[in-house]
């Protein structure tokens, strides 16, 4: 009986085999097969804490802070501690409503708003309290069993100035997230979103540290993982010091309440931006903390466009400022001389073409016709020029000439200063026209860039930049904001010089005439008593009421500031741009204003154009 | 003969289950220093430890071989029925003596350590049913004897149950192994496993649809089977029959037909033409019975008539019968529900556990998994977690060879046996072995239902060490004390 049975102990020891085997191809495929489990106990078991490095301190050129880190705190709950609370205490204590505590709690649970929820480790409540209402909060912290907080910092200004330059940090975004290549940040790490803070994020926030920690499947820890043998420690952020002079940042600022407009200042020699002004602006402490959020859309939706930085991202016609730069070009080409002279009858008139003008002596050579501004004069010029087929073989090859002496005076590409956003403002070239004009057009067709209107447009910081080059005679260097970076250099571009291939010989007539221009011409109210100031008025027609521009330098045999004030719809170039250019020089060299100009001030402060345009 | 059977039985021995035995003890141990003890624990001796209690339950169960060894083995049939009994008793009172543990009654307060009966019930039961299969004129093929066989065994599963331990309970359908072994006709396992299967196929694709028609993929695969096998087993035992070769063409063009038209003519549910052909079958088959009274014929029929049955009542019982967290263990199982927070939580972090081991492991105490107790239960029923995680492949299909060389062992000695007692005894021991081994391995890598058994000389704890000893050291003085012929 059991003989015929036998045979069935091979069955048996068979399911054992099967059993076996398909179990070690099991293991096989869960140990050896893919690494997904690998990865998976890796981020089960490891809790990679971020040690975050304070962020590097900035200061201005006389080494007067600007931007520096306060303590914030964070309430942090640990929802398995937490209970017994008197909760209308807590919510009065941390200035919340009842309902809002409820959601941050539920939101704290939610696992679609907090991904990493443990029930044994501490939970972001609320984050950035500042440091004055914390205090309330910490005498009672024993009540609320459970709470306990977690120290930040926060950005802080000293002063109310210097918003577009300085700029803030917020909460990095999806958009930032992707682009960051080298994965350096996680969400919700603060970066720099504005100004410096984000053109130079990389020097000011520092080196994140991590330490690697074990933590057990509560969420606990237990200590480092290897001792700390991968730990890495967190390095300070770098301090920058700017070229801005907190002072004069200041008053360009106050000088431009109640306006739109910018006032740019370059130090000639080494291109330091010593002031950069745009108008509106607004306090950057409204874009500290937990408000960032609130105020940065407030800000977004008015019509004035308070964000824009107009200093730089500001493209406007540059008006007579811009008629130096033809005079260099005509010198240098050979379309006008020294002496040369041209009429002016109200004006420029040829082939029924007329260019109006103001009434001044005629006709006159080159000097006085920068002091007075002469329309004709510069009209003439750069007809001669592109209309010399003799010399260039056709308009277009002039024109192609032309545009390169402006590209290499600063315009119609971006400058390359060290913030960012900025515009390139617009030098019209051969195709342009060609197209525009389907190949028929000459120098007459185009004749309004030659006084600075028309295609050519220009940003508040390339005339500065202008300003800059005439008072070194022929070269600029980049303008940039930051000065130094604690150790570190700072780009060699912003070192070098970069010429205008215009001789040294013809700037000293730019100079004249623009010296000409303070002393008997349209800047007359920039003569400073003690200063040689060179300046350049500029009045740019508009749709509206004319846009006031000024850019000067002084002094004039030792230029240490370079200046350029553009008021929108200030009208001529006298009424705002000359008189705000002349205290942004006074303050700067004497490092302060005489009585006269400080009631000057006073003054400028309370004038506020209306802008029908902006209407709310 | 007399002069051997005086040799002392520890020279007559097997001594390479004695070394297999010592082997998974040793590696058992190690398992739970990793389980237990975080990096750079050395103290692994103490009394407080978990390691230190399993050096005592280990040199305990030492001392427990040796004794079984020196005792006469005539005794081990002399007293199975009593023994068994008392047992019964004991497992009966321990639901009222026990304090809840984890919601289990099963643990009986000895004052200087806890003691869980049911780990001692399994090894008397093998030794009755031994007793019972050895005694004179007993056939296995014997309905009536078969279910005394049974009965043996369903009373201590019941009892186990009422202490809420249905793991414990479950490894006593072991035994339907060594029944078969010993004569229990083989299509008693063959309609077990077409039940596992039809309940697992069922269930899994019983919400998907079949392209082109409006039947569910699971229902109509578990009627094709069903058509399939009771096909076989009409060509096995009748074999002269003309019966299974007709229905299978009937089937097939049915089948093919049905789909045809469901796909380009109009969609309707082809399961109703398979469930129509097996009622078909069934109805021809009783016919055939009642003509000629072949049982074989009822019980076909009976078998398919009984699937289909089980078919649809499968779903009915998932939904209705079973408790909600053992509906969910199922339906994780099956991978219908992907909630690796609940009740996945523990499987997959045990496969994330053995996964991350790799090769070689991270080496001894080096595991993070299991250190950072991320695996529930890491040191009695997710041992194994613990081999996989520091000793990687290498060292846990080490461990998986260990465990099939000895029920390979045991099964040649069950076989070399020369009673029917020390044989069917033998093959009681080595089937819940294999059951272990197949439900605690299987369920730490996700393969098997999460059912609380320990790992056999890995798991932590005396009960089941001493439990599993007295078995093995019972048959191998059983073994050692065989006639020789």
């Amino acid at each position: 009986m059991n003989k015929h049975f036998e045979i069935r102990k091979f069955v048996i020891g068979g399911v054992a085999v099967g059993i076996i085997f398909i179990y070690l191809i099991r293991l096989f495929t869960l140990q050896l097969w893919s690494d997904d489990y690998k990865k998976n106990a890796d981020s089960n078991a490891f809790r990679k804490e971020i040690q975050y490095p304070s962020r590097g301190l900035i200061f201005d050129r006389n080494g007067k802070i600007l931007v520096y880190n306060e303590p914030s705190y964070n309430i942090m709950v640990v929802m398995n501690e937490q209970r017994g609370i008197d909760t209308l205490d807590f919510c009065q204590t941390v200035g919340i409503t009842k309902e809002d505590y409820i959601k941050r709690m539920a939101d704290i649970k939610d696992p679609l708003k907090n991904a990493g929820y443990s029930r044994y480790t501490p939970q972001l409540f609320m984050s950035q309290i500042p440091a004055k209402e914390f205090s309330l909060f910490r005498e009672k912290l024993f009540r609320f069993k459970g709470f306990s907080v977690q120290k930040r910092s926060i950005r802080q200004y000293s002063d109310r100035i210097g918003a577009h330059i300085l700029g803030d940090v917020g909460e990095i975004n999806a958009r930032e997230l992707e682009q960051d290549s080298d994965k350096y940040y996680q969400s919700g790490d603060y970066v720099g979103k504005l100004g410096v803070e984000r053109s130079f994020e990389k020097q000011l926030r520092g080196e994140k540290g991590m330490r690697i920690m074990l933590r057990d499947v509560h969420g606990r820890t237990f200590g480092h993982y290897q001792n700390g043998k991968y730990d890495k420690t967190a390095r300070a952020g770098k301090n920058l010091t700017l070229g801005l002079d907190r002072d004069l940042q200041q008053l360009a600022e106050t000088l431009l309440e109640g306006k739109l407009g910018a006032i740019v200042a370059i130090e000639p020699k080494t291109g330091e931006v010593l002031c950069l002004a745009s108008s509106p602006t607004y306090d950057p402490r409204m874009m500290v903390g937990r408000d960032r959020g609130k105020n940065h859309q407030l800000l977004d939706k008015d019509p004035m466009k308070p964000l824009l930085n107009r200093a730089i991202m500001g493209t406007y016609p540059p008006g007579s400022t811009f008629k130096i730069s033809q005079a260099l070009v005509g010198l240098q080409e050979g379309s006008i001389t020294p002496a040369i002279s041209f009429p002016c009858s109200h004006g420029f008139n040829y082939k029924g073409l007329h260019v109006g003008c103001h009434g001044h002596a005629s006709p006159i050579p080159l000097v006085p016709a920068i002091g007075t501004s002469c329309n004709s004069y510069f009209c003439w010029n750069l007809y001669r020029m592109l209309n010399n087929r003799a010399k260039y073989g056709s308009v277009q090859n002039a024109m192609t000439k032309w545009k390169d002496y402006m590209v290499a005076m600063g315009f119609g590409y971006k400058l390359g200063i060290d913030l960012p956003g900025e515009r390139r403002g617009m030098i019209p070239n051969a195709d342009y026209y060609d197209k525009a004009y389907k190949k028929s057009w000459n120098g007459l067709t185009v004749i309004s860039i030659a006084i600075g209107q028309g295609e050519v447009t220009a940003t508040p910081l390339q005339i500065a930049n202008l300003a800059a080059t005439v008072a070194n005679r022929g070269y600029f260097i980049t303008p940039h904001v930051v000065k130094a970076v604690q150790d570190g250099r700072i780009d060699p571009e912003y070192k070098r010089k970069r010429y205008t291939g215009v001789d040294k010989k013809w700037y000293e007539y730019a100079v004249a005439g623009m010296r000409r221009a303070v002393l008997g011409g349209t800047c007359r109210g920039a003569d400073l008593p003690g200063i040689e100031v060179c300046g350049k008025t500029g009045t740019a027609q508009n749709r509206g009421h004319d846009h006031s521009a000024f850019m000067g330098f002084a002094p004039m045999n030792d230029p240490k500031i370079a200046v350029a004030v553009y008021v929108e719809n200030g009208g001529f170039g006298n009424v705002y741009g000359v008189p705000l250019g002349a205290l942004i020089i006074e303050q700067y060299l004497n490092g302060k204003l005489s009585e006269a100009s400080q009631k000057k001030v006073e003054h400028f402060r309370q004038m506020h154009i209306k802008y029908p345009d902006y209407a709310r | 003969m007399s002069e051997i059977k005086t040799k002392s039985p520890l020279l007559r021995v097997d001594y390479l289950v004695v070394l297999l035995y010592v082997v998974l003890l040793v590696c058992g141990w190690f398992s739970i220093c990793g389980a237990t003890h975080e990096t750079g624990d050395t103290d692994f001796f103490a009394w407080e430890v978990r390691t230190g209690k399993q050096i005592v339950w280990i040199g305990c169960a030492f001392v427990l071989g040796f004794l079984v060894l020196m005792t006469d083995d005539k005794y081990f049939d002399m007293t199975a029925d009593l023994f068994y009994w008392l047992m019964m008793l004991l497992l009966l009172v321990t639901p009222f003596i026990a304090k809840d543990i984890k919601g289990s009654r099963s643990w009986v307060n000895l004052g200087f350590c806890n003691i869980q009966p049911a780990e001692f019930a399994k090894c008397v039961t093998a030794l009755a049913v031994a007793k019972l299969l050895n005694r004179y004129g007993f056939t296995m093929t014997d309905m009536r004897c078969f279910l005394r066989a049974a009965a043996l065994i369903l009373l201590p599963m019941v009892l186990i149950i009422l202490q809420k331990e249905t793991g414990s309970a479950l490894v006593y359908l072991a035994f339907f192994l060594m029944f078969y072994r010993e004569g229990m006709p083989g299509c008693f396992l063959f309609t077990a496993v077409a039940a596992v299967v039809y309940f697992v196929v069922g269930i899994r694709f019983g919400e998907t649809e079949l392209p082109g028609t409006l039947s569910s993929v699971g229902e109509f695969t578990v009627l094709l089977l069903i058509w399939a096998f009771t096909l076989g087993m009409l060509q096995v035992y009748h074999p002269r029959s003309r019966t299974a070769p007709l229905f299978l063409r009937i089937g097939l063009a049915a089948t093919v037909v049905s789909l045809l038209v469901s796909t380009l003519i109009i969609p309707f549910d082809v399961s109703w033409v398979l469930l129509a052909l097996l009622l078909a079958m069934t109805g021809q088959m009783l016919w055939q019975w009642l003509g000629e009274r072949v049982n074989t014929g009822l019980f076909i029929a009976l078998f398919t008539l009984g699937s289909t049955a089980f078919l649809y009542t499968s779903n009915f019982a998932l939904n209705e019968v079973l408790e909600p967290h053992q509906r969910t263990r199922i339906q994780v199982l099956l991978g219908m529900n992907e909630d690796d927070r609940a009740a996945g939580y523990n499987v997959n972090q045990s496969k994330i556990a053995i996964g991350s081991g790799g090769l070689e492991g991270k080496g001894f105490m080096n595991g993070t998994q299991t250190k950072l107790k991320y695996v529930p239960e890491q040191d009695t029923d997710f041992i194994f977690c613990t081999v996989g995680e520091e000793q990687g492949f290498v060292g846990s299909a080490g461990v998986l060879l260990l465990f099939l060389t000895l029920i390979l062992r045991l099964i040649y000695l069950a076989e070399r046996q020369t009673s029917t007692f020390g044989r069917v005894y033998g093959y009681c021991v080595l089937s819940i072995l294999l059951f272990h081994v197949f439900i605690n391995v299987g369920m730490v890598m996700g393969l098997t239902p999460v059912i609380g058994i320990p790992l056999p000389f890995f798991s932590y704890g005396g009960s089941s060490l001493w439990g599993f000893t007295l078995m093995l050291f019972i048959f191998l003085r059983i073994d050692a004390g065989r006639k020789r012929t």
